[in-house]
């Protein structure tokens, strides 16, 4: 196991809840060993919101690390450097994903940890965070640390992992959270199903202080959703279909959050679908409530009218829902309620999707369009500020007590080279996921990842992108 | 027209032109010998992946008076129970090569995922609670026979609505051909977000005197997994078809089978008023439309449509 980019684990919002017992924490994020980039991207754009640059440079990357910033075309490039032509292409902290389900261990045929962080990569991100509803589950260290072993030998970006809350995800009793954490455990999640007890959730949250890690919640309370395979609404009635209404969510996401005041305790909450669920959210904040939120592609930019013509890679939970909630999720986005985007990128297999809709499983996958498809509907037509998105697609980090990537000097190198004006059509070309259920499926998009260079070392090449090295070349050193 | 998978796919001058064609096949039905040769060498293969009497029985007959070939797979005691998926199942039939699929299933737009795996023509017989389209075609046969054009006329629809697909099929033909619908029936039975299909909602009989026609939806006990209503005597309280309520002025239609007692009371079904067994009859000559125009008219080998589904 090779350590990512040694950068200590900063910042730790409140409140982590310390190491148990005061012992060292091992680096939560894992991956392949890796040759650290010798790369000078010249006379990109380069778009980093936090530290407020928007213009072109060229970014010099020595050992896997930002080694100087330079006014475009300054820099020489050092013998054995490669040199990356920037020009009118665009460069950003590279993003991060907090939530996507890698199928490992167990459900290999749908992913694994090699070709779901090739599809990360692809998409322009740095750091994924897996979740623990696996076969078997992730629930003890043992299963944990063999998942890091397998990632440590497949993971083309660092990859960290959630465990379950409750044993087997069956809401009945705790995981051993302190022995999870030493193992690795990012944080806690029974993502795919609600922690249904307010009562297990309370004793969750309050063994959080001992344990620390955030706990991310999926939203649902199966007592309104149970049975239903897409959003409750016009739609739904039209074809037939049981609904999922919007307040299964609701109504889960103000009763957790209140727990979580209550507690003064710090919770996640996983992709929001709808407009009453920003608004518990919102409140929360408002009270001081240590709540955050993230909200997937497919809910920002797709509503449930799409699920009219039955595509099963358009049935995911929580569900597609109606424009009005859509728009607040884009409104939740702008402002800060929602914190991050999150793609749940949740592959499953052809044969699995290849059913009549209400038989076919929930889930699309989402990290190879994750920014395409933001762009494309929301930056373009004017509705969400291209920083802004930046932010959000980084903002996962810091969720999960990991330093936000950043272009600045000495940071470890976290970039992604992006052609905005490049189209494409989703699926044309296949994918680097094992799996095709994408719901942006044979949509044309606009904005391309070219190269991603993750914690130190190039994860992914565009295809067609062509690279040239400096011409007094040398062996780059190892 | 290639495939009948939802009401939608036709407009009006569709279902005129297949009630047409049915009212001049009743004339076969009259015969001492119930066949005509104008699908003779053709399979039809009946997919039946839910128990069903009538509608299985009516596309036999159908089928048959026509001189076509039919085969029925009833999905339990099948390769189904072992496990095989639709896909699966079709693929195997379609190496019969059939010329038709008639399918009933219980997932909705079933029969809209079959034109991927076979050149048959494909029939909805009932894809869950989305629709039942020759159920509205045999409906709207019925109504034209007795009032002639259903343009301006006002029908109810009362009752289950929310695991109904004869509901929503009827929703789309009636109003398709210029009728008024209203729905009535228990809060808990009545999807949300219906009226988008452009019905008024009631929740009481009250104004059931508005109504030309009545059409009660049969209680369906086998889809209630939950408790819709408190109990089947409180819904036959409130929203029993029976002599008190039915005006004389007014037809009852239902679309089988009834649950006497529940949805009607057995003095409405056997009055002169109700047209269920004109419905079923109604059922085989419209069927035999339906397959006519699938297999004998207008498919010349034209290309298999992408799935459509509405």
């Amino acid at each position: 196991m090779r350590p990512h980019g040694g950068t200590p684990h900063s910042d730790a919002a409140r409140p982590a809840g310390g190491p148990p017992g005061g012992e060292l924490l091992p680096d939560p994020l894992v991956r392949a060993a890796v040759r650290p980039a010798e790369v000078l991207i010249a006379r990109a754009q380069v778009l980093d919101p936090r530290t407020g640059v928007d213009a072109p440079h060229d970014v010099l990357v020595r050992e896997g690390r930002i080694a100087e910033i330079g006014a475009p075309g300054e820099i020489d490039a050092p013998p054995g450097c490669e040199v990356i032509d920037g020009e009118g292409r665009s460069l950003f902290p590279a993003f991060v994903d907090p939530h996507v389900h890698l199928r490992t261990p167990g459900q290999e045929h749908k992913e694994d940890i090699e070709t779901g962080t090739r599809a990360a990569a692809a998409g322009g991100f740095c750091l994924v965070a897996g979740m623990p509803n696996t076969d078997p589950v992730v629930d003890s260290a043992s299963i944990l640390r063999s998942l890091r072993d397998t990632a440590a030998r497949q993971a083309r970006i660092p990859v960290g992992f959630l465990a379950a809350i409750t044993t087997g995800l069956e809401g009945r009793e705790l995981t051993e959270m302190a022995a999870l954490r030493s193992a690795g455990a990012l944080g806690f999640t029974d993502d795919g199903r609600p922690v249904v007890s307010a009562g297990m959730l309370r004793l969750a949250l309050q063994y959080q202080r001992l344990a620390g890690g955030t706990i991310a919640l999926h939203e649902e309370d199966p007592a309104l959703s149970a049975g239903g395979s897409m959003h409750e609404g016009e739609i739904s009635a039209l074809l037939g279909i049981a609904g999922i209404p919007s307040i299964s969510e609701s109504t889960m996401v103000a009763r957790d959050a209140e727990i979580a005041g209550y507690e003064d305790a710090r919770v996640h909450m996983q992709h929001l679908s709808c407009s009453a669920s920003v608004d518990a959210v919102a409140a929360a904040k408002s009270r001081g409530w240590h709540v955050t939120a993230e909200a997937s592609p497919h809910h920002l930019c797709l509503t449930h009218e799409a699920v009219r013509g039955l595509d099963t890679s358009l049935k995911m939970n929580p569900p597609l829902r109606a424009e009005a909630d859509r728009q607040a999720l884009i409104d939740g986005l702008r402002s800060g309620v929602v914190d991050c985007v999150a793609t749940d990128h949740a592959p499953h297999a052809r044969d699995e999707k290849e059913l009549p809709f209400e038989q076919a499983p929930m889930g699309t996958t989402g990290l190879e369009t994750s920014f395409a498809a933001l762009h494309t509907e929301l930056v373009l037509p004017g509705v969400l500020s291209l920083d802004i998105l930046v932010e959000r697609m980084t903002a996962g980090a810091a969720l999960l007590d990991l330093p936000t990537p950043r272009i600045a000097l000495g940071e470890p190198a976290n970039l992604c080279l992006v052609d905005l004006d490049a189209v494409w059509v989703v699926g044309e070309d296949g994918y680097e996921s094992r799996s095709a259920n994408c719901c942006f499926a044979e949509r044309e998009l606009r904005g391309r990842v070219l190269l991603t260079i993750a914690a130190g070392a190039v994860a992914y090449r565009e295809r067609g992108f062509a690279v040239s090295a400096a011409p007094d070349l040398g062996t780059a050193p190892a | 027209m290639n495939h009948l998978l939802s009401i939608s796919d036709l407009d009006r001058v569709g279902i005129e032109r297949l009630c047409d064609r049915a009212a001049a096949f009743e004339e076969v039905g009259e015969r001492d010998i119930k066949k005509v040769p104008a699908l003779r060498g053709r399979t039809v293969l009946n997919l039946f992946y839910e128990a069903s009497t009538r509608t299985r029985t009516s596309f036999e007959l159908a089928a048959k008076r026509l001189s076509a070939d039919v085969v029925t797979f009833v999905a339990s005691g099948s390769s189904v129970e072992k496990g095989e998926s639709l896909k699966d199942t079709v693929l195997t039939m379609t190496a019969h090569k059939p010329d038709a699929i008639v399918i009933r299933c219980p997932w909705v737009g079933a029969a809209a995922l079959l034109p991927r795996w076979t050149d048959a023509a494909i029939i909805n017989a009932g894809d869950g609670k989305h629709e039942h389209p020759t159920q509205a075609l045999l409906d709207v046969y019925t109504l034209r026979r007795r009032l002639g054009s259903l343009e301006g006329v006002r029908i109810w629809i009362v009752g289950d609505v929310l695991h109904s697909r004869v509901a929503r099929s009827n929703i789309l033909a009636f109003r398709e051909m210029g009728a008024q619908v209203t729905l009535a029936g228990p809060p808990t039975l009545i999807p949300r977000g219906v009226e988008a299909l452009g019905v008024e909602v009631r929740t009481t009989l009250d104004d059931l005197r508005e109504a030309d026609i009545v059409y009660a939806l049969r209680m369906q006990h086998e889809r209630m997994h939950d408790a819709f209503v408190p109990s089947l005597r409180e819904y036959a309280s409130v929203y029993q078809i029976d002599g008190r309520r039915l005006g004389p002025r007014q037809l009852l239609m239902h679309p089988g089978p009834v649950n006497r007692g529940v949805e009607l009371s057995g003095d409405v079904v056997d009055s002169p008023q109700s047209l269920i067994l004109e419905q079923v009859a109604a059922g085989v000559v419209v069927r035999m439309a339906v397959l006519y125009e699938v297999l004998a008219s207008a498919r010349a080998d034209a290309p298999v449509p992408e799935p459509q589904t509405a």
